[in-house]
This record gives C-alpha cells, structure tokens and sequence, in this order.
C-alpha cells in the first residue's frame, strides 16, 4: 500500500523574479501555490537600493533634483514637484505664477504618460499585444513635448527651487492644443480596445479585491485607493500650486478589484487633459523663476510636502540644517511602497494568472519603491 | 593652551554669527521670509486628548508637532487613532533622523475623515535605540519599520517580522547613521 | 522497392513544404500583426523584410544548445520530436486538391484525431524534462487544456462525419461543391474553430505558454534548435487547423471555375486557408488571454454541451429525412433539410450570443454606478 502515490494537495514554492515579465521591475515573490491557487507570498524588495537618501545628504540642494527625477523614472516631473516644493516650504519662497502653471502642465502631461504606461504593460500582462502599441504611439508624442520643454526624454531635471529652468519653447502651448484632442481620441481608442473587452471584464472583474479597510490601513494611496472607494486626492485635500483654480473631478471606483484600478486611471486620463486644457487658457507670460542664489543655504527646519503623483501620494520630509549647502536628512514616501505592502493581503486565495493581474493594477515602479 | 582655544572657539562663533546674518540679509533681498501660518483649530484638541501623557504639543509653520516620550508612544498613538474627533488613521510616513546622540522617530499622520494633520515625534538615545511597533495600530507601519531597522538600526519590539527589508542579508552596519563611514572603492573592475 | 522510394520523396516533399510554409507564416503573421498596431513589421532583412523568417531561422541554428543542470537528458532532447512528429503526421493524409494527397486514407479524419493527440505527451515529457517549475506549470497546464478541447474537436468531427457519411477529407470536400459546409453547419464551424484555436495554443487560448505567467510554459528551458523545433510544430498545428476548418466547413478546393480549370483548386484553398489564417492573427491582435479555470470552464461547461447539441442536430435532421422521404440511399441532403439544419444551428448560435450579451449587461450595469456624479 505504500506506493500508492499521496492524493494529498501538494504545495510548491514558486519563485517569482526577481527577473520575470510580470514584476516590472525586480520584485521578488515567494509563491506557494497549491495548484494554480496560491496560499502564500512572501514579498522581497530592495534589488534597487540605490540609497537616494544617503546620497542626498552629500549633494547639494540643486543637485539632488536630478536624484529625484530617478525614483519614479516614468513620472519625473512629479517626483522633481514634490522635492522643490518642500525646499521652497522650508525657504519660504513663493513661485512665480507662470513657473506653478508650467509645473502643473507638465506634472500632468507626465500623469497621462505614466498612465498610459500603466495601460500598455496591462495589456501585455493579461496576454493582449496590441494596447502597447496604441499606448506608446502616445507617450511617444508626450515625450517629445517633454524633450521640447526640458531637452531631455525621461530624466528631465527641469523644476529648479523658485520656478523652472527655463520658459517653455516658442509654439509649444499652440501646439499642445492642437496635439489634446488627437490625444483625447487616441484615449478612447485604447478604452473601446480593453475596457469593455468580455475576457477582460472576465479577468479582472472582482479579482484582485482590495477592502476599503485594509487600503487605508496600508496607507495605500492614488488610484489604488481611489478605486477601493475613497474619495482622496491630495490636489483636492490638501490643495498645492494651483490646483485650487482648476476644475476636475476625482474618479473613485465601488469594488477596489482589478477593474476598478484600471478604470479610475483611464477616467484620470480624462481629468488631466481637462486640467491642462484649462491651464493652456489661464496661463499669462510672466518671470518663471524668482531670484534665488545658485546655492542654497536654507534656515534650519524642516518640512513634510505631499504631492498627487500618478502613483499616489508622495511625500518628501525635509530636515535641514542652518547655513549648509546640503540637506540634513530626506525621506522620500514613495506610494508604490505602500501599495506593495497591500500585496500580500491582496493575493491569499487568488489564481496564479490572476497574480499579474493584480501586479499589474497596482502599478509600481521598483525605483521608488527601493529608493 | 585654554586662552587659545577660547580664542579659537569665540573666531569659529563670531565666524558662525556673521554667516547666519548673510544668510538672512539674502533671504531677505530675495524676498523668502518666513511664512505667516494661521495658528491650527487642531492644537486645543489633540492638547485635550492627550492631557494625562506627558506630550509637548506646538505648531510649527502649517504642522502640529507632537512629542512625546518612548513610553507614552503607543498610547498617543492609539489616542490619536481612536479619538473620535482626531480620528487619524491614516499614517503617511514613518520615518526617522539620526541627531548623533538621540535618534528621532517620526510619524506622520492624517485623517481621511476629517481635512487635518499631524506629526508625533519621539527620541531614543543611539545606543539603546529600541522603540515599541506601531504596526498593532497601522498595519501600514510594517515596511517603514523595517527600513528604519535597516538603515538606523532601530529595534522595533513586538514587530511580526524584523529581517532586512532594504539592505541584503549580511550587510555591516546602519547606513543612515551620521556615523555611517562609506566603504572605500577601488576604481575599475572587482572593486 | 520504387514504392518505398516514392513514399519517401514524397514525405520529403512534404516536410520541406511545411518548414517553407511556416517560414512564410511566421512572416505574414509579423506583418499582419504590424498593420494592425501601426508599426510597419520586419523592414530590414531584403524588401518588406521578407527575408527575416530566414533570418530567424539561421539565428536559431547557430545557437548554442544549453541543456540546464538537472533535467532529465534523454527525455529532453526526445520531447521537441514527440511534439513534432504527429504535427507533421497529420499532413500526410490532408489533400490539397482533388488529386494531390500524400496518402488518401479512408478514416482520414480519424487518423487525424488519433496522431495529433501524441503531441500532448510531448508538451509534458518537455514540461517534465525540463526540471523547472514554471516549466511543470506550464505542461500541466497544457495537458489539462489539450484534454479538454480535445473532446468538442472530436465531436464536431464526428459531427461532419454523421452528415458526410464518410472520414475521407476528399469525399467530403467533393459534397461541398455546390454549397459549402458553413452555410448549413455554422454551429459545427464555430465550435471547431474555437476548440482548434485551443488545440493549438493561440491567444485568448495560450495559456500553457504565457510568457508573463509562466514565461513560456513547457519550453522555457529549450533554446536554439529544439526550440524551433517547437516553434515548427506549433505553426505547423496552426496550418493544419486553418486548412481542416477550410476542408470541412468551407469547401476546401471548390469554388467558381474550378470545374473547368484544375489549376484553379489550390489557390482557392490557399486563399481559403489565408482568410482563415488572418481571422487567427485578427484574433490573435484584439483579445487578451483566458485564466486557466476559465479555459475550463468553457471548455466542459460550454463548448463541450454545444458540441453534444450539435451532434443531436446533425444526426436527427437526416434521419428525418430518411423518415420521411424514405430515400435512404442517397448520402446527401436535400436542399430543404440543409435549410433547417442551418436554421437549427444558428438559432442555437444566437441564444448563446444572446446569454453572454445578458451577462456582459450585467457588467455594463454596474460600471454606471460606479460613475461618480
């Protein structure tokens, strides 16, 4: 009787990356899956600890801005937002008003772009090929209005402490203008591709589900939480730059499931060409830099900044030292970390497929995860 | 030998003095001054909430500052967290800073509930940084534990799972630290 | 001893055709996918790029074979072979006209059934060889799938084999000359296409191999070589589908002016096969891929009942007929039967259509209230 083989469920262990299609990036998960089902996950981080927040007690005030550009390396601009804003806290500096409305264009433009991303990796990761493709005919045109503006594709280093680098090039709100609706359309073509798909719908309808209650226990922030049905955005809570003179509403989803992710980003989408439809009509020539030194030397104090990156709410807590060219201490709290934290909740009991899935909606990006 | 080192020390502070003076003689031209925040409604109630711990709580620029001591850190928090008019279940950031002798903790929170913020504050000397978890309040503290265990060296008591979330296994010392030394690198290959 | 020589030219033919054929098909495909994502495809090995499935093949020989630690050796190196060979076997008895045919056997279809599911083992044997976990997923996977839509495939020809009264491919494709098979039997098509489509492994049905699940299934480990190997047989799979589906349900070789002109029969089955072959890639552009228990679910909770309903279908109306006009030598239908076949089949394609509109309303529903006023 011996060697009759066990009817017994029989567990394996799963190694997940940290080189694999599905990560994005170097995450590591420990599956046990039990079949296709998966019982547990164990969540490995920091293949990309790079240590920004040592490196940037070494670097002086300006320098740090192009550390900042390489957290979140598809939403730059949003990075360099947070970071200058709490150095101007600290300063006490005011902005002039065309830089607040450059910065705001272009924080947004990165938002549809890293939401776009977040579309076209999607679709590659529940097997549809052809969504990247419609996705990154877009982003390629919002990069090259992001070469235009900064000179550089993904690493901008643009934001200076007081205003921007420079103003923006000759024609390039005309141009923009003329680029949103194509834009616009393009959006919708990408929605009639995989929003209403039936095997989609299939796929990610109830999958995935994130409860109100553990989303914000997590602190889980952004579309993430947004789709569990909390209707929190930092531009409206706690409103930054000139947010408070522009109208958009805030997408919240009902189920916190995987469908719900993806479509609060897709009607994010939305608002954000709204909002610099809106910023091209207010915008008035003007200084777009005040008169701030070469090198900084700020008051001793310190200062905790959010913004609404495309990610979430990122945060950057500034400690400072009297008369010194570098910061005493930063933190960076990055959204994508808090989100990852979710994870393991997230994924007892689902299928293995459906682990993409899930990675995918919660949209990440390991270097601001690692730091 | 004292005189001279008085001497020294009197240059090294007049040298100081007239430095922050330039400092804010710029400031000034270039029109930073320092901001006037209108003082929070939120003061009076934290203050209530937490009469009987001893907290110091203050308003500096647009935040509320609580500082409290280890001991009465998980109670302010719970305080905090379950008081129904602060209601501030949501932690942003935890994060810490090395000042030398003491290491400080610090906790951001927010409210969903209600548009308010605050920050708790609390020092333990480097030597004997250990400081209770907060995760049994907010889950979402795990991970920020974790890392202020890695890069400062923070032992967090009752925390589910203390391994190294940031750093690999292995790795020597607390990076974040002030007294931190980076390890020379040989240039080129195999350093 | 010249029949032996014969057999083995001709086989020899055949293989060189399939390889030639898939080479072509790799660059269609490439194409065609391009078209329907802007891009413009291969550009740069010779014009359009025609030159890149050469290219690929080359690339493929010259690679090194790697073997990893710890796979089972004999078994590894036989796997590619076992998936290949029965791919290869069933071209032996499909015709391509009324007269070229490798081997014109009389339960041709049955012999078809039986060799194409050897492959199977051949997924697991290269899932098991292989020593890796994603690999084993990936060939449980595959088996389970394989399994299953093995069942619907084999009664819808059974299905095909109750109205043609014969398993001769060219029996049946001479039937449809006047009216090909589709017209009366759009449910049997339907059903054929999509277990075929399974069979076959291709998106919304890849799930063995998707590469950002178990990033390539049975065959992650294989490179070089015995990769293409796989890769010859999974196309080679692809062809046989599209060309059985043309074959049974399209007419085959049939089509205006064949009567007259003989050399007109394989281009009109090439031009067949090619629509057929572009509805895959069309497929293959738009949908995203099924979850494992989904694939089950469809396969034993939908197609398999349809297949069964088919068969009733097309067993009962015939035999009325027979009933009735007690003609009963006569194998084929009459004009009027093969109207109320055609009229059952698609009354039941149409309530299953109607079904998954209901559920996707119940979807749709729900996505106005999660809308934010």
């Amino acid at each position: 009787m011996d060697n009759i083989p066990s009817t017994e469920p029989v567990e394996f262990m799963l190694n997940v990356g940290p080189q694999h299609p599905a990560t994005h990036g170097v995450l590591r998960l420990l599956i046990d899956v039990d079949g296709e089902r998966i019982s547990q996950v164990e969540t490995h981080i920091g293949y990309l600890h790079r240590g920004t927040e040592k490196l940037c007690e070494g670097e002086t005030f300006s320098q740090i801005i192009s550390l900042f550009d390489r957290l979140d390396y598809v939403a730059n601009f949003n990075m360099e937002m947070s970071y200058v804003m709490a150095v101007e806290k600290i300063l006490g500096l005011d902005v002039p008003i065309r830089a607040e409305y450059i910065r705001v264009v272009t924080c947004e433009l990165n938002r549809i772009a890293s939401h776009l991303l977040f579309y076209g990796t999607l679709g590659l990761d529940i097997g549809a090929m052809t969504p990247v493709m419609y996705a990154f005919r877009e982003r390629e045109a919002l990069q090259a209005y992001f070469e235009s503006v900064s000179g550089a594709r993904m690493m901008h280093n643009f934001f200076r402490v007081g205003g921007v680098k420079e103003d923006l090039p000759e024609g390039f709100l005309e141009s923009l203008q003329s680029y949103l609706p194509k834009l616009k359309q393009a959006v919708q073509e990408c929605d009639q591709l995989l929003t209403l798909n039936d095997i989609f719908l299939e796929r990610t309808k109830g999958v995935g589900i994130l409860e109100k209650v553990d989303a914000v226990d997590f602190a889980v922030s952004g579309p993430n939480l947004r789709a569990s049905g909390v209707e929190h955005d930092i531009r409206r809570t706690e409103p930054y730059s000139i947010y408070p003179n522009l109208k958009f509403s805030i997408p919240t989803g009902t189920n916190g499931d995987s469908w719900d992710r993806y479509w609060v980003r897709m009607q994010e989408i939305q608002e954000s060409i709204f909002i610099i439809e809106q910023c091209i009509d207010q915008i008035e020539p003007g200084p777009i830099s005040g008169r701030t030194r070469t090198v900084i030397r700020p008051p001793k104090g310190e200062a905790y900044v959010r913004t609404e990156s495309p990610r979430g709410d990122f945060g950057v807590y500034l400690v400072t030292e009297e008369n010194k060219e570098q910061p005493y201490r930063i933190k960076m709290r990055s959204p994508s970390f808090c989100s990852l934290m979710a994870l393991e909740t997230m994924l007892q009991g689902e299928y293995l497929a459906d682990a993409v899935t899930i990675l995918g909606t919660l949209d990440f990006i390991m270097g601001e995860v690692d730091r | 030998m004292n005189g001279n080192e008085g001497a020294e020390d009197q240059k090294e502070q007049r040298r100081e003095e007239a430095l922050a003076r330039g400092a804010e003689r710029r400031r000034q031209r270039e029109g930073a001054t320092a901001k006037e925040y209108p003082p929070s409604p939120l003061i009076q109630s934290i203050v209530k909430t937490l009469r009987h711990l001893s907290v110091d709580t203050e308003q500096i620029m647009d935040e509320v500052i609580v500082r409290t001591d280890p001991e009465s850190l998980i109670e302010t928090c719970k305080l905090l967290r379950e008081t129904a008019e602060l209601e501030f279940t949501y932690l942003r950031c935890l994060s810490a800073v090395d000042y030398v002798e003491n290491i400080e903790v610090v906790y951001h929170l927010s409210s969903l509930e209600h548009p308010h913020k605050t920050v708790v504050k609390t020092q333990v000397p480097t030597e004997s940084a250990e400081l209770p978890s907060v995760v049994p309040i907010w889950r979402g503290a795990d991970w920020h534990e974790r890392e202020v265990h890695d890069l400062f060296g923070m032992a967090f008591t009752n925390h589910p799972n203390m391994s190294p979330l940031l750093l690999f296994d292995g790795f020597e010392g607390f990076p974040l630290r002030k007294s931190y030394k980076i390890p020379e690198q040989k240039e080129g290959l195999g350093g | 001893m010249s029949t032996l020589l014969i057999t083995i030219t001709q086989v020899s033919i055949l293989l060189a055709f399939i390889m030639v054929m898939v080479l072509i098909l790799t660059y269609l495909e490439r194409k065609v996918l391009a078209r329907i994502q802007m891009r413009m495809g291969p550009m740069r090995t010779g014009p359009y790029g025609i030159l890149q499935s050469l290219a690929d093949m080359m690339k493929l020989l010259a690679k090194e074979d790697i073997r990893p630690h710890g796979s089972d050796r004999m078994l590894f190196y036989l796997a590619p072979l076992f998936v290949f060979v029965p791919s290869f076997l069933i071209w032996i008895t499909i015709p391509f006209t009324r007269n070229i045919v490798v081997e014109n056997l009389e339960l041709g279809l049955f012999y078809i059934v039986a060799v194409s599911t050897v492959s199977i083992v051949g997924m697991v044997l290269a899932g098991w060889a292989s020593g890796g976990k994603y690999s084993i997923l990936g060939s449980a996977r595959s088996a389970a799938q394989l399994i299953s839509y093995e069942l619907p495939l084999v009664f819808v020809i059974a299905g095909v084999g109750i109205l043609a009264q014969s398993f001769n491919l060219i029996t049946i494709v001479n039937q449809q000359s006047s009216i090909p098979a589709i017209v009366y039997q759009p449910l049997g098509f339907t059903i054929f296409f999509v277990a075929g489509l399974a069979e076959v492994g291709r998106i919304p049905f890849d799930i063995p191999h998707a590469e950002s699940e178990v990033v390539g299934g049975p065959f992650v480990e294989y490179s070089g070589i015995r990769w293409s190997i796989f890769f010859l047989a999974e196309y080679a799979n692809t062809l046989a589908i599209a060309t059985l589906s043309v074959l049974l349900f399209l007419g085959g070789w049939s089509g205006p002016l064949t009567e007259h002109f003989e050399w007109l029969q394989p281009i009109w089955l090439i031009l067949k096969v090619s629509a057929i072959l572009f509805l895959i890639f069309w497929i293959r552009a738009t949908l995203p891929r099924f979850r494992i228990d989904q694939l089950m679910q469809f396969a034993w909770k939908i197609l398999l009942p349809l297949s069964f309903v088919y068969i009733m279908v097309n067993a009962t109306v015939p035999f009325v007929e027979t009933v009735i006009t007690s003609n009963a030598a006569s194998n084929q239908l009459t004009g009027i039967a093969q109207i109320i076949l055609g009229a059952c089949q698609i009354l039941i394609l149409f309530l299953v259509a109607f079904a998954i509109s209901k559920r996707r309303k119940k979807y749709l529903t729900h996505l106005h209230q999660g809308v934010p006023a």
